[in-house]
Order: C-alpha cells, then structure tokens, then sequence
C-alpha cells in the first residue's frame, strides 16, 4: 500500500510540475527592497553585439550588488526590441536604431543609448589589401566585385560572409554602405558576430562587416575611405560607419533595473564600454 | 511451403543452376573471395572513421580536460575562456527535468499500451482503435525532426505560456521528444514478462493494478531502465531543441525558469562564436566520454536483463 | 476490497491519460505550427512560398525553394556516400565477421549513434571544411554541399548500418541454408537470396536514414555555409555545384529564430510546416513498405 502511495504522489508531482503555471516564475523585482540594499533580478537579451558589453556590466554590478541576479542572453536586436516591449526581459538590446514602426507599435518603449560602435570592414589575415573605399565595399558585398584583384589584392575569388537577415549589425551596414544595393546571394551567412569572425578568421580570401567590440588579432582590419577604424575616428566623426546601441525597456526604468541603467551610464559603466573596444556616450 | 518460401528456393535453385559445371566452382569462390575481402575493407573503413572522429576529438581535447576546466564556470560567453562547470550543472539539471516529466508519463503510457489493450470488456472496440492511435502518435512523434520539436517549444512553452527561455520550456520540449523512447522500450520489456506471472498473481486474488505494481513492473525494470539511460543519453546530445528553447545563457541556474547551456550547446557556441577551438574540443571529449560510459552502463544493465530473463524461464 | 478495487479504476484513467499524452503532443505540435505559420501562407502564399527561390525577409521576399533543393540535395548526397558503406558494414556485421569481431564493431556502431551532431559538425568545421577548402576552384570556401554531405554520410551510417542489420538476422535460417544445400556459395546466398528476402527491411533502413538526414540541424549549420542560393556550379565544370553553399530547411529555422519578428517568425513556422509535411510523406512510405513487407 505505501508503495502505491508513493506512485501515485510521483504522478501528481510529475503533472503539478508539467502545470506550473507562469505566475510562479520570478518577476523582476519592483523596487521595494532598494532601502535595504539592491536586491531583485534582472533579465536582459537580444542583440549580440551588445551582449560582450552587457554580460561584462552585469558581472561588475553583481560584484558591486552581490543580491542581485542579472541574466544575459543573445539574440538578436529585432528579438530585443520584442522582448523589451512586451516584458518577456526587463531590458532588451538593440545594435541599431529603433525603426519607427517599431516605436508606433510599442509607444512605451525607451530608449538607452548606452554606446556607440563602428562596423569593421574585416578581412583574413593573410589577404594582401591595405584599405577599401566605401563604394569598393558596397561593390564587393552586391557581388559586383568578385576577384580580390579588382581592388588592389592577389588573383583571388571575394568570399563574402555576412549576418542573418533581422541582425542589427546588418540593418545598420546595410543602412549606411549599401544603400539601395542589396547584400549578394553567394555570401556565407553566419548568425552571430562572433561566428562572423570565427569564419573570417579561419576563411582565406574572406570578407565581413564586424562590430568594434569583436574585432581581434584574428582578422585583417582594413581602413574604410583611408580612415583607420579606431574608436578615435569613430567618436570624431571621421569614420563613416558608427551606430548606436541601446538598450531598451518597457516604461520608464523602476528600481533595480533604473539602478542597474544609471551604471551603466554612470563612470564605471562608460569605463567598461571603453575598454571593450566601444565607443562612450559621455 | 507458404508462397514466400517456395519463392526463395526458387531463387536458390536458379542461383545453383547458373553455375552447373566444376571450372565455374573456382571463379564462384573467387568471387566470394574477391566480394569478402571487399566487406572487410568495408568494415574497416566504417572503424576507421569512428577512430578518426572519436580519436581526434578526444586527442585534440583531453589536454584541456583538467579538474579546473571542469569546476569553473566559462567567462564572458563569447571569450571562450574559462570551464564547463555551468553547462555540467545546466545539464543535469535538464536530464532531470525531462526525465521527471516523461518518465512517469511514459511508464503509464507503456503499461496502458501491454496491459489494458487486451481487455475484452465493454467498448473494447474504442479501446483498440484508441491503443492504435496512440501507437501512431508514439511512432509520429519518433520521426519528427528534433527542430519541429524546439518550434513547438518555442510557440508554446517560451511564448504562449510564457516561461521564457528556461530550463522549464526546454525540459518540456525534451520530455516530448523523449517520450517515444521511454514508451517503446518499457513497451518492448513489459511484453517480455512471462503471462503465466500476471495470471498467478490475479489468481491469488491481487486486483489488476496490484498484479502491475507489484508482480510485472518489477520484472521489467532492467528495460524500462535502458529507455531512461537511453533518454539522458538523448538529452546529452541534443542541440537544436534547446537552442530555441533554452535561451543560451552561460550563468549557473538558480532555478527552473533561469536560462542556461547545456554542453552540447556550450560546443555549439564555442565552435561558432569564439576561436576557442581548443576548448571547443575539450567539451566534445567530455561529451563523447559520457557517451561511452552511458553506452557502457546500458549494455550492464542489458545483460542484467537477458541473465533475469533466463532466470524467469 | 471495494476500495482496492475503486483505486484500481482510478489507476487505469490516470494510465489512460498519460497513453493520450502521445497524441495530445502530436496533436499540439500540429496546431501551434500550423496556427503560427497561418499568417505566412495567407499574406505571401502558398505559390510564393515554394516556387521563388528568393529569400530576403527585409524585403518582404519569403521563397524558400532555395532551401528545399539544398535539403534534398544534401540527403541525397549523403545517401549516396553512406548507403553503400553502410550497407557493406551491416552485411559484414550479419554475415562474415567473426563474433569477436562482431561485438567490437557493434559496440563501435553503437558510439557512433551516440555521439552529438555538434562533435560532428565540430570535426566537419575543424577538419573536413579547410580539407574540401583545398580543392582549387575560384569562390570554393570549403563550406557547402560537399563538407555537409560527407558529415551527413557518417551521421546516417550507424542507423541505416543497424537497422539493415536487424533484417538482415530476421531472414529465417531455411532461406540460407537451402541455398546452400543446393550448391551455392555464402557469397551467392546473400546476394540471391538474403539480401532479396530482407529487402523490405533494407529499404526501410535507407528511408529512417533519409529522415535523419534531411531533419539533421546543428551539424548542417556548422558547415554548409547557410547561403540561400539555389545551387548551382561555381565555373564550367559542373561537378564544382557540390562546393556551392546551401541552406537546409532545418537551418533556416534554427538560424534565423533568434532574429525574427512578426512575418518573418511566421515564416520559419512556414518552414517548419514544409520539414514535417516532407518527414511525414517519408515516415508514411516507410511505415507502407514495412507493413508490406510484413504481408508477403
């Protein structure tokens, strides 16, 4: 009998467990324990260009604030601005602007503009160019240019690698270099900036647009317009490609989350943008 | 002679009379020669790539398997730097999620599936096509791609119900996707339990789901073990489900709606977002170990299984 | 006695619900799909969908025949490869290697089958894509069909290897050793006579590789390139289309569920629909020629 108990408790537990409902699930905190120390949880996703900046922030504010529970996931920018709106994440991250359709379908949206990026124009290491115009580049990724010696390289084939339709880097790249040209079929499309560079890396004769954030001995960086892709140039305004990126929430920011974004903003957040290769915005 | 049969030697014969003289024996056992030593290359050639993708993943991995890789947990998701020690922990955590919810759901689906389907009472008829239609949806739900299987999650446990990316969503969408095999091997070993077991037991005035519970289930056990083993060793290795379900998060889980990574999905991420390929490696050893021990403990238990069923005979 | 008896009723509905469980699952996947693609197939159609091989969801452009044309080439590529091996192994496994032999080679059959497809696709970026990025043919990245293919070969291997296996052994032993009564070799017996008897078998092996293949996700991502491009070749020579990037069905959904919104998602659902129609039509054939086979 008492094994019969037993089974029929494993079974209730099973189904209580398959029908937890969602009000279970921790929301974030309102605020109310900020008197007493910061305590609450934070969730955070979308682009993955700001997520490096956003998982190195969260880890110094968890250092600081040792109550509080801040979660990073990756995305995508279109998945942030979602997220944030509809309160799936208390902050969403997005590596481009706001596309007023967005802003009319989510009024309450706020926007964050936490630091700025330049987009690299990355190649393998091994590649014999020193610099491209930007009308070369436009060139190169609308399959217009094919062969590497059309631009001053070696008798190669261009192999172009590029980021999934949706991704912020590429709605921003294709804003400011492509203009009306649209991004050649034959390019390798990798869905993140990291594997971006992973396939550049590890690709000979290989080009891609690459965040700020992510560029590394690994890739061949090449000046854009004879302009060197340094964070200098970048916030002087002479180097052409730079965005914003934003984080975003539902509503004015309240509590934990309002204290988590005055960091981020405040000196050390800014410190922290600076040293991961992006560009302040105070 | 069934017509099938007679078709076979019919086959034979024509295969024997193709060859009627003795000078044609030598080229037939050439040939057989020539066609044996092509299965042996065969053979070794499937070996060999076992041994080149095994071999060179753990010999370009297990330098980086130390204790630390192990116990710490990875730095800044895309640095590639630092351990395992998270995604061991998110692991676990989901194999035991997903075997909680579908064990239990399993072992009862088996059982209704072996035992009731034979009862002959009243709206038997609805019983039988009702135990055909589970089979079918059993047999549906074994083919289904694992990707349909992480949209699903997605569309229902992360955005409808709203548990987000979780350990939650993802053992859910696992324990679908691992519910087949639990049913089919539980099924499989409840079928081998001898019937005069079942009929002593009701004879000796035990109700029906005593007889279940306490004579037939515990002969089955070794079974309906495999088909656990078996799931965990699916749950090891899955990746697409728990890409769209799990949210990716390299951070150690505080609870079942934290988001986190498996180590599957931690080699995906190192593999694709980092130049960390050595670390990638090293995750794909301790991956392919586990495999070998869980392949180890099967065949434990299976034998276990075929030294209890000489038993019962 | 009657409560023994009330509790034995309680058990069998609660075994009752969990045996549905199966089908309320099926039945669930069907619905929350099929709802979420609705509003692709109503605003691009249906024609739109599977006939244009344009996919730019930016655009509004959703055509996913690129993609169909890469899973089915990629399967059939690999079965191609692998079939063949994996037929040979099964027919050593069954019929030539010696029992110690045997146990060796199954457990090794074993591993295979368990091992992750991202170590396969690992191992597939790591070695076999700068291998194929060798063969000197302008824009060949060494990602693409063949890299994906040759991965895929290996990952089908150890099913199609043991299920033909399994066959192979259901033969009745008669069969084998009527023929061999009459006078034909070992070698001779198997190819007239056992491999036509597990022919059912056999071909249902090759359709649950099939299925595999077409519905394998991570490792195909790591390695084909995810290009959507209806492949074609890369210079003259038309065997340079296998070194063409490509897209599986697969991928696009696993690739792109992070970054869309609205339409798009709607899309991948889309997608979706079209991978479990297609994995559908296979299981069905395959659950036809086994009970078939089951018949005669």
């Amino acid at each position: 009998m008492r094994r019969f108990v037993l089974g029929i408790a494993l079974i209730a537990s099973l189904l209580l467990a398959a029908c937890a409902s969602p009000a279970a699930s921790p929301a974030s905190t309102d605020g109310e324990d900020v008197a007493a120390g910061l305590s609450g949880s934070i969730s955070i996703t979308g682009s993955t260009t700001v997520q490096p900046l956003a998982e190195k922030m969260a880890e110094d504010f968890m250092a600081k604030n040792p109550d509080v529970e801040i979660e990073v996931t990756g995305g995508g920018s279109s998945v942030g601005v979602k997220a944030a709106a509809q309160g799936t994440a208390d902050i969403g991250n997005a590596s481009r602007e706001i596309k007023p359709e967005e802003l009319a379908e989510f009024p309450n949206l706020k926007v964050h503009v936490i630091a700025r990026d330049g987009i690299a124009i990355a190649v393998h290491p091994d590649t014999a160019v020193s610099g491209l115009t930007v009308e070369q580049v436009r060139d190169i990724f609308s399959g217009k240019i094919t062969n590497w010696n059309e631009v001053g390289g070696a008798d190669a084939a261009i192999i172009v690698v590029s980021r999934e339709e949706g991704s912020g880097t590429r709605d921003a790249f294709q804003e400011m270099v492509m203009g009306d040209a649209l991004i050649t079929e034959n390019a390798i499309l990798q869905q993140s900036n990291g594997a971006l560079r992973t396939t550049v890396a590890n690709t000979p004769n290989s080009i891609a647009y690459l965040s700020f954030g992510y560029l590394d001995e690994s890739v061949k960086v090449l000046p854009l317009g004879g302009v060197e892709a340094t964070e200098e140039n970048a916030s002087n305004g002479t180097y052409p490609v730079v965005r914003p990126l934003n984080m975003l929430t539902n509503g004015e920011p309240q509590g934990v989350v309002k204290a988590f974004l005055d960091f981020v903003l405040g000196p050390e957040g800014q410190a922290i943008v600076r040293a991961e290769g992006y560009i302040p915005v105070k | 002679m069934n017509q099938a049969e007679s078709n076979a030697s019919s086959t034979v014969q024509s295969a024997a009379q193709k060859q009627p003289n003795r000078s044609n024996l030598k080229q037939r056992h050439l040939s057989q020669k020539f066609a044996f030593g092509a299965l042996w290359v065969g053979g070794a050639l499937v070996m060999l790539i076992l041994l080149v993708v095994v071999g060179y993943v753990i010999t370009n991995g297990i330098r980086e398997v130390t204790w630390e890789f192990l116990t710490t947990a990875p730095r800044g998701g895309l640095s590639g730097e630092g351990g395992i020690s998270t995604t061991i922990v998110s692991t676990v955590y989901l194999i035991g999620l997903t075997i909680v919810i579908a064990t239990p759901l399993g072992i009862g689906a088996a059982i209704f599936l072996t035992e009731y389907a034979g009862e002959t009472n009243v709206g038997s008829k609805f019983l039988r096509s009702l135990i055909d239609l589970v089979h079918f949806g059993v047999e549906t739900l074994a083919g289904i791609p694992s990707i349909i299987f992480g949209l699903f999650g997605f569309a229902l446990f992360v955005s409808v119900l709203h548990f987000g990316f979780s350990l939650l969503s993802a053992g859910l969408a696992g324990a679908c996707l691992v519910l087949p095999t639990i049913i089919r091997t539980t099924e499989e070993s409840l079928l081998t339990v001898p019937m005069s077991y079942r009929e002593a037991s009701l004879a000796l005035g035990a109700t029906k789901w005593q007889t279940i519970y306490q004579v037939v289930l515990p002969a089955a056990i070794p079974g309906i073990i495999t088909g656990i083993i078996l799931s965990v060793a699916r749950v090891i290795s899955e990746t697409a489900v728990f890409y769209v379900t799990l949210g990716g998060s390299a951070r150690m889980p505080t609870s079942i709606f934290s988001s986190g990574r498996t180590l599957a999905l931690h080699l995906y991420y190192l593999a694709m977002d980092t130049n960390a390929f050595d670390k990638a490696m090293a995750t794909g050893a301790v991956l392919i170990i586990s495999i070998i021990l869980i392949n180890l403990i099967i065949d434990f238990v299976s034998s276990k299984l075929t030294a209890g069923l000489r038993e019962n005979q | 006695m009657q409560r023994r008896y009330r509790i034995d009723k309680g058990i069998k509905y609660l075994l009752f619900f969990s045996a549905i469980v199966s089908i309320i699952i099926v039945f669930l996947i069907f619905f929350f799909i099929f709802q979420s693609s609705l509003p692709a197939f109503q605003q691009i159609g249906l024609r739109n969908i599977l006939l244009e091989t344009t996919w730019r969801p930016t655009n509004g452009q959703y055509g996913i025949l690129a993609m169909i044309v890469g899973s089915v080439m990629v399967t059939f590529m690999a079965i191609v490869m692998g079939v063949p091996l994996a037929l040979g192994a099964a027919i050593f496994l069954a019929e030539v290697a010696p029992r110690a032999v045997q146990n060796v080679f199954r457990s090794a059959i074993q591993l295979l089958a368990g091992i992750p497809s991202v170590v396969y696709g690992l191992f597939g970026m790591v070695v076999l894509v700068p291998i194929v990025r060798r063969i000197p043919v302008p824009g060949n990245s060494g990602y693409g069909l063949l890299s994906a293919a040759i991965v895929l070969a290996v990952m089908i291997l150890p099913t199609i290897t043991s299920v033909t296996e399994d066959a192979l052994r259901a033969v009745p032993r008669s069969y084998k050793e009527a023929s061999l009564a009459l006078g034909a070799t070992h070698w001779q017996t198997i190819i007239h006579v056992m491999i036509p008897a597990a022919k059912s078998g056999i071909i249902a092996a090759l359709i649950l590789g099939v299925g595999r293949a077409i519905g394998e996700t991570m490792a195909m991502i790591m390695v084909i390139g995810n290009s959507v491009i209806m492949p074609t070749p890369l210079t003259d020579n038309p065997l340079t289309i296998f070194l063409r990037q490509a897209r599986t069905l697969t991928g696009n959904i696993a690739v792109e569920i992070n970054y869309a919104t609205g339409l798009h998602e709607s899309m991948l659902f889309a997608t979706g629909v079209v991978l479990f129609i297609l994995i559908m039509i296979i299981n069905a054939s395959a659950h036809l020629i086994l009970r078939n086979g089951e018949r005669s």
